[in-house]
């Protein structure tokens, strides 16, 4: 996968945002295996430990289970993926709204202009190109 | 029990106090990184664990036992310039390894040098710099060693090649094992570290872990060398 870590933020944090993202976006499916620990750490080139510490995490959130021998999967619940998509969703809109809100727009102006924007994208999807 | 501790040592090269009481310990299973401008001392330390130097006061302590014979049995070293000898072939540097080192694994050495390219009839001299210096590295991360003392492993060397020995050294981690980077290229190893201990006119000035800089100052390691440094 492809790996997106900036350098001022703890790396912990930012490992398992990824690992989300990858399952959220389906690069890896519910009930399929990830790669093991060392793997992913010299993937993303960053300390074993502390990929190791984001796994566990995920653990504890539900999305991945290990199984002893065989190594680690993500959840066949589809549900508890549909959860965190949401929240993913939800932190990303806060993030926008405040952003929005900055720059003085009020709530309705705020959805006129995702309105508007949607509609643009959608025009230029139809384009010929 | 700590696997590396130094206890307030001290090293005089004449009037120069290249080490003024330096303390620190680092536990098993933790890659930490020495760093610090040049003429910090990170050398020094290092060549006083390798017992090359002897300490003016303090000392070192690896597993128990100050820098000698049986040390050496558990610290894999690399030092600041490659030592390999031009006029060996691959395969004549694997049997002198392998001589030398009851803890070296031929095995690792050669799937390692394998997926570079690199054919065990080939001869030294007839490598580049960088194909130099990855062989030396792969190996010395080819014994099974407690401690790994890697002095500037990525300086002098391209970005992809920078990129494939610090992949390296993530693929050879193991729990059991501790591995100290001297280095003054920080952005280029702050992902891999536990902990970085700050090195200025031979005494540490910071000691922290990666997570615990970025969390508090928000700040990575890099930005936080440049400000406790800055000329």
């Amino acid at each position: 996968m492809v790996w997106h870590l900036d350098a001022d933020t703890p790396l912990y944090s930012q490992i398992i945002s990824n690992i989300e993202v990858a399952i959220a976006s389906g690069f890896y499916k519910p009930g399929s295996q990830i790669p093991p620990v060392r793997t992913l750490a010299m993937e993303a080139g960053v300390n074993p430990n502390t990929m190791q510490r984001a796994m566990e995490a995920l653990e504890q959130k539900k999305l991945l289970f290990s199984q002893r021998t065989k190594g680690r999967f993500v959840t066949s619940d589809t549900e508890v993926i549909e959860t965190m998509k949401k929240n993913m969703a939800k932190e990303k809109i806060e993030n926008f709204i405040s952003e929005m809100t900055k720059l003085g727009f009020t709530q309705k102006e705020i959805i006129e202009q995702i309105e508007l924007n949607m509609a643009r994208t959608e025009a230029e999807k139809d384009e010929p190109v | 029990m700590s696997l590396f501790e130094c206890r307030d040592l001290v090293k005089h090269f004449g009037n120069i106090k290249a080490l003024d009481g330096v303390s620190f310990s680092i536990e098993r299973g933790k890659i930490v990184g020495l760093l610090g401008p040049n003429g910090s001392g990170k050398t020094t330390i290092m060549k006083i664990a390798n017992g090359l130097l002897t300490p003016t006061s303090g000392n070192v302590i690896i597993d128990g036992k100050t820098p000698s014979p049986s040390t050496k049995k558990i610290v894999s070293y690399l030092p600041e310039r490659t030592y390999i000898p031009d006029s060996m072939s691959v395969r004549q540097l694997l049997n002198f390894f392998s001589d030398f080192y009851t803890d070296f694994s031929r095995e690792t050495a050669l799937t390692m040098m394998n997926s570079l390219g690199i054919q065990e009839t080939q001869e030294i001299k007839q490598m580049s710099k960088g194909t130099r210096e990855k062989v030396q590295l792969i190996m010395v991360m080819s014994r099974k060693a407690l401690l790994f003392l890697l002095d500037e492993p990525i300086g002098g060397v391209d970005p992809a090649t920078r990129d494939y020995i610090i992949r390296t050294i993530i693929g050879n981690y193991n729990k059991e094992a501790s591995i100290i980077i001297s280095t003054h290229l920080i952005s280029e190893v702050e992902n891999i570290l536990d902990d970085v201990l700050f090195l200025n006119q031979g005494k540490i000035v910071l000691n922290a872990s990666v997570e615990s800089i970025r969390e508090d100052s928000g700040k990575s390691v890099d930005q936080m060398f440049r400000e406790v440094f800055r000329c």
